[in-house]
């Protein structure tokens, strides 16, 4: 198999206008004829089933949610970038373009990046038009902070709640498009299968959890907004009900997963207190910029951290990186934090965090600053654990966050399956091996508002004429009968351990094998503990209910399945991939001083996997990265 | 700390429902009160029963899937919070907690404690949106908002359509979440042209599935994102303008 | 299929059926909101009216010339422009409107309220904010509202009060609150009433949307002031006579 991304002619600043000129369009009165399905109501669904729905194609979006606003995304704390320069303080396309690929170590493709950045603008625009509430300053004008170390101000917020806003925006747009008959929605409904005939996605399979009842739904192309696989680590910031499943169904009918190793380990959440714990809570990562980073220099001390004197504090990550100090980025403050607890000298009950110490700050800034600054952050934090930041310091540590890696796409977003798109985090383009702070809502709305509007009306206008495959056609019948084997598989193994006890034995392996250090010796482990827990999942697992009624372990039976599936794909591919890059960091390969060394002779390359079967090894394809308009380098941080 | 919980168990959205009695001894007060639910279904599951059914997703309070009636109270005891974000050391040890789905004619059950709430979607369908279809906005900074009214719609537009407020009416009324939505749009400067039909569609779109709001307050209290109920004396004002307004030769005065 | 079939298994039905009328007052008052803004405005009316009527009955006070003296101006007010008795009347048919409006606005929402929880919580609730008085509306409402007719038979139309004489509206008071039943009913009542005047008092700023965070607190205070005012001087009425301190 070839892989052909599609990245237009020309030098990189006029490929976007380039493109969108020279694809094919379908005229508006022929739009009506084009079903599309969206499957996932996130940043990237809702915005595309809107936007898709405005324009005049007849669109049907599945959510397994009970409402379209309940998606992830709604969790966002941070903010959107884009390159408005607002503040003139030489941002620029150009810039954001530049920070993006380096960010993401040289592991995205140019041409999705520079139009990501291109397209930023846009996004601010359309959402300040829905009614988004972003910060303003007192003369009216949108306010904007710097974020994740960026050396300019480019992000846009809305206190710390800019994803909800912004998925309340897509969200509304796409009420109107409902109201208005062009969109057809269907909540509490999950994708469990795609269906491809001749090549071309033609429709998906997905099961009413309410009813149980297992539905066919048929289009011109299908639409996959899913989201991350963050969840395959068991304990991780995304939402409970967060799936790799929609994906992984597609890629078991042909679609290619890319880099599935790159994943994002935040280093400012709340440890896990106990084995009961279900999730983990991100802390905005604003914090770091007030907030000193601490262990006790000896593992063994047992004192409360106010009685531990200055000398005896080891402030690691001002020691190791004087210039920025605890504002390294994402990848390198998590590893730093590892370490030390690894070594003995994490602080709190199961010894399993770092401090956050805002200690000097209020002294310097007063109670009365910090407050404004980080009052709900502060809040939130006593609420989950109990103690006031204001007196003790917070304890925290990295957690999975988010995944860089997902199916392939080209530059249109399109996978290696016909008329399948592939948009937001569920795909793997923009952000390489590791993204930047208040990247993911750009990439979201720049994929839904933008992009692929813009580009479904190559592959559709072609197909004038031909109507769509009919859910009574022999492939529909096919996966719908491969949908309810599962389920009656799943019901009928009967076993004696539940699909949490499941998801948690996997989420140890993959966070103590393949979390933010990973060695050939770990991944090797992992790739036959893996198997043997998948076996004995469907041997052993217990789902009471049946399936035909509201059953949420059945449901999360079936997100488990995969995920024990995928998880041997992630560590393959991790296994693979002999360099360390962004979030994927292998401890044969670091530089003299512990960070990450990439090998750009040998990697520079999108992994795209293809699936062979349960266990077999998966065949890898390579799409070549080149960067002609950013210089690789080696990132430093010192 | 040891805990009994009584849950409203029930099969499907006909069947009778009544409540089931649950020890839950030796739980951490680290808990949140949703993990206490995961261990109560792990219980159930070694001893044959069927999982509680309960809505829940991003257990950090802002997609407002959660929604419990605890001890009386919608989300429980703590101010402020969701239901996910409730932890059991704000609760007595030894103490009997009380759990209910929430309950409107509009939020149907499902089962167990799981609801149906997706009026709340056709109430925002019939109007709670700013016409602007992607592509034909100007540049962002063009249209300037008011720092006080840019916050007040953001008070607003932080409600997380979880439903408390329509459970903790003793009206059942949807007043504050349909005021928090048409507020959060009807605030800021682009909300203004469809102003007036927005109020009416919501309004009427509201009266279809839930009760009337006589200003008990109660709805104010149970908020996890605490929206004033001013929104609702806003929403009010705009439904009786907007009935006797002659919008047709009001020209650009909103 | 629409969208709000398709939407899940369960019923999407409208709980309160039916399409608003075309016409903009009717469909107003087909709003729940509108009817609201109906008992508010009809409220504020029978406010002004209990408020009034307080103020003359404190004449009582004064003895029996200024009482009658009070009573038959009314009877002559906006003589020598209408006839006698025609203004009064005139008010009098307002506020017999104004009853009427509220009292089936208050009805009609009432059911509506029923059918929006058929089923009601299983388990004791843990009120925040829904006061004593705002939950008892209806209750002291219909006190009031009974109260009212049994207060018309005893002092306006006199088949209530064996030793009514029309037109001396003195002596038919103290005729009345010395039967210590009556007191005692009237008592109460009022009392009811000044708990109904503290929501409503405070409610109707907010169902007329006349707020402003600014004022919030000094809607709560007039409101109390309001009911205190009026139960307890309407209290002291039936109390000083049957204590004998008015005879």
């Amino acid at each position: 198999m070839k892989l052909d991304s599609h990245v237009p002619e020309g030098p990189i600043a006029d490929k976007w206008d380039n493109h969108k000129f020279d694809v094919k369009l379908v005229n508006p009165a022929n739009k009506r004829k084009f079903h599309v399905l969206v499957v996932g109501s996130g940043l990237a669904g809702a915005s595309a089933a809107a936007t898709l729905g405005e324009l005049g194609y007849q669109v049907t979006m599945l959510t397994f949610h009970d409402s379209p606003r309940r998606a992830h995304s709604i969790a966002a704390q941070g903010g959107i970038n884009a390159a408005k320069n607002y503040r003139n303080d030489g941002d620029s396309v150009q810039r954001l373009f530049y920070d993006t690929v380096k960010g993401g170590d040289f592991r995205a493709r140019e041409a999705n990046v520079y139009r990501l950045a291109q397209v930023s603008v846009n996004i601010i625009d359309q959402c300040v038009a829905q009614g988004v509430p972003f910060a303003r300053e007192y003369g009216g004008l949108l306010d904007n902070r710097s974020f994740g170390g960026a050396q300019v101000s480019r992000t846009f917020y809305a206190r710390g709640q800019t994803g909800q806003q912004l998925l309340l925006g897509a969200y509304q747009a796409l009420a109107r498009q409902v109201h208005l008959g062009n969109v057809d929605l269907h909540t509490r409904t999950e994708m469990l299968d795609l269906v491809v005939k001749d090549g071309r996605a033609c429709g998906v399979v997905a099961r009413h959890l309410i009813t149980g009842q297992v539905k066919s739904f048929a289009g011109h192309a299908v639409v996959l907004a899913t989201g991350g696989y963050g969840n395959v680590f068991y304990l991780s910031t995304n939402a409970m009900a967060s799936n790799v499943t929609a994906a992984w169904r597609a890629h078991k009918r042909g679609a290619l997963m890319a880099n599935p190793c790159f994943t994002q380990i935040h280093p400012t959440c709340i440890p896990a207190s106990d084995d009961f714990q279900s999730k983990l809570t991100l802390m905005s990562e604003s914090l770091r910029n007030d907030g000193r980073i601490w262990v006790p220099e000896s593992g063994t001390d047992t004192r409360s951290p106010d009685q531990i004197p200055e000398s005896e504090r080891d402030y690691y990550l001002e020691r190791r990186y004087p210039t920025f100090g605890n504002l390294v980025p994402r990848d390198v403050a998590s590893r730093a934090s590892k370490r030390e607890v690894d070594e003995g000298r994490g602080v709190g009950p199961i010894k399993n965090g770092v401090y956050l110490d805002f200690g000097e700050a209020i002294n310097r800034l007063g109670r009365h600053t910090m407050e404004e600054r980080y009052d709900n952050l502060f809040q939130m934090y006593e609420r989950i654990t109990g103690d006031d930041p204001y007196k003790v310091p917070m304890r925290i540590y990295p957690a999975v966050h988010y995944t860089m890696g997902g199916l392939w796409v080209d530059y249109n977003l399109m996978s290696n399956v016909a008329g399948l798109y592939v948009l937001g985090e569920a795909n793997f383009s923009d952000h390489g091996a590791n993204r930047l702070g208040a990247s993911a809502l750009m990439q979201g709305l720049a994929d839904g508002y933008f992009v692929l509007p813009a580009t479904i009306n190559d592959y559709l206008a072609p197909l004038l004429g031909s109507p769509a495959v009919g859910t009574d056609d022999p492939a529909f019948k096919a996966a719908e009968s491969n949908v309810a084997d599962q389920t009656n598989r799943m019901l009928s193994v009967k076993g004696t351990k539940s699909v949490d006890h499941f998801h948690r034995e996997l989420g140890k392996i993959m966070w103590n094998d393949c979390g933010m250090a990973r060695s050939a010796e770990t991944l090797d482990n992992a790739l036959s503990a893996i198997p043997a827990l998948r076996d004995e999942f469907w041997t052993d697992v217990k789902i009471l209910g049946d399936g035909e009624s509201f059953n949420q372990s059945l449901e999360k039976a079936g997100r488990v399945a995969d995920f024990l599936e995928f998880g041997e794909l992630l560590v393959r591919d991790a296994r693979d991939r002999e360099e360390s890059c962004g979030g994927h960091f292998r401890v044969e390969h670091q530089t003299e001083d512990g960070e990450a060394l990439r090998d750009d002779d040998n990697f520079a390359y999108a992994a795209a996997w293809e699936w062979k079967g349960v266990g077999e090894q998966p065949e890898v394809h390579k799409e070549p990265l080149t960067f002609d308009n950013v210089h690789l380098a080696q990132r430093s941080y010192k | 700390m040891d805990l009994t919980l009584r849950v409203w168990r029930q099969a499907g959205p006909d069947s009778p429902g009544r409540f089931e009695t649950y020890a839950m001894p030796g739980v951490s007060e680290d808990m949140s009160f949703l993990e206490l639910f995961d261990v109560l279904n792990e219980q159930l599951l070694a001893d044959n029963e069927e999982p509680v059914a309960f809505d829940h997703d991003c257990r950090e309070g802002i997609c407002g899937s959660c929604a419990m009636m605890i001890d009386g109270r919608a989300h429980g005891p703590e101010k402020g919070t969701a239901t996910c974000q409730l932890h059991l050391r704000k609760l007595k040890n030894g103490s009997v907690i009380t759990v209910e789905p929430w309950r409107s004619a509009g939020f149907p059950i499902i089962k167990d404690l799981a609801v149906d709430r997706s009026a709340f979607d056709r109430i925002v369908e019939s109007g709670g949106f700013i016409t602007a279809p992607t592509g034909a906005a100007r540049d962002a900074n063009e249209i300037l908002v008011p720092k006080e009214a840019s916050d007040a719609a953001m008070d607003a537009a932080a409600c997380i359509g979880c439903g408390a407020c329509v459970a903790a009416c003793p009206n059942s009324a949807a007043q504050l979440f349909t005021a928090a939505k048409y507020s959060h749009l009807s605030l800021l400067p682009q909300g203004q042209p469809e102003r007036y039909t927005r109020v009416v569609a919501m309004v009427e779109e509201m009266e279809k599935y839930f009760g009337s709001c006589t200003n008990h307050g109660e709805c104010e209290q149970a908020c996890p994102k605490e929206i004033s109920i001013d929104f609702i004396a806003m929403l009010n004002r705009d439904f009786v303008k907007a009935q006797f307004k002659n919008t047709r030769l009001s020209g650009q005065r909103a | 299929m629409t969208a709000t079939q398709a939407n899940t298994g369960q019923h999407r039905q409208p709980v309160h059926p039916g399409t608003p009328p075309a016409h903009p007052v009717l469909r107003f008052w087909r709003s729940a909101v509108g009817k609201k803004w109906i008992m508010a405005v009809t409220g504020i009316m029978l406010l002004g009216f209990v408020f009034a009527h307080m103020v003359g009955n404190l004449k009582i006070y004064l003895g029996a010339g200024p009482l009658n003296t009070y009573a038959e101006w009314l009877r002559n007010l906006g003589e020598p422009a209408l006839p006698r008795t025609v203004l009064l009347w005139i008010m009098r048919i307002g506020l017999i409107g104004a009853f009427f409006l509220h009292i089936v606005s208050a009805a009609q929402l009432t059911r509506m309220n029923q059918r929006a929880r058929p089923s009601k919580y299983q388990s004791p609730r843990d009120y925040a904010a829904a006061s004593f008085a705002s939950r008892t509306m209806r209750w002291t409402g219909v006190i009031v509202g009974l109260y009212l007719i049994f207060h018309l038979m005893d002092l306006t139309w006199g088949n209530a009060n064996p030793r009514y004489v029309r037109g001396d509206t003195y002596e038919n008071v103290i005729h009345s609150f010395k039967r210590v039943p009556v007191a005692i009913v009237y008592i109460l009542a009022n009392i009811a009433l000044a708990i109904h005047i503290f929501h409503g008092a405070w409610s109707m700023f907010q169902s007329l949307g006349l707020n402003n965070p600014k004022w919030n607190r000094a809607r709560r205070t007039f409101a109390m002031g309001f009911a205190t005012l009026i139960g307890v001087v309407n209290i002291s009425f039936p109390l000083m006579v049957v204590t004998g301190v008015v005879k």
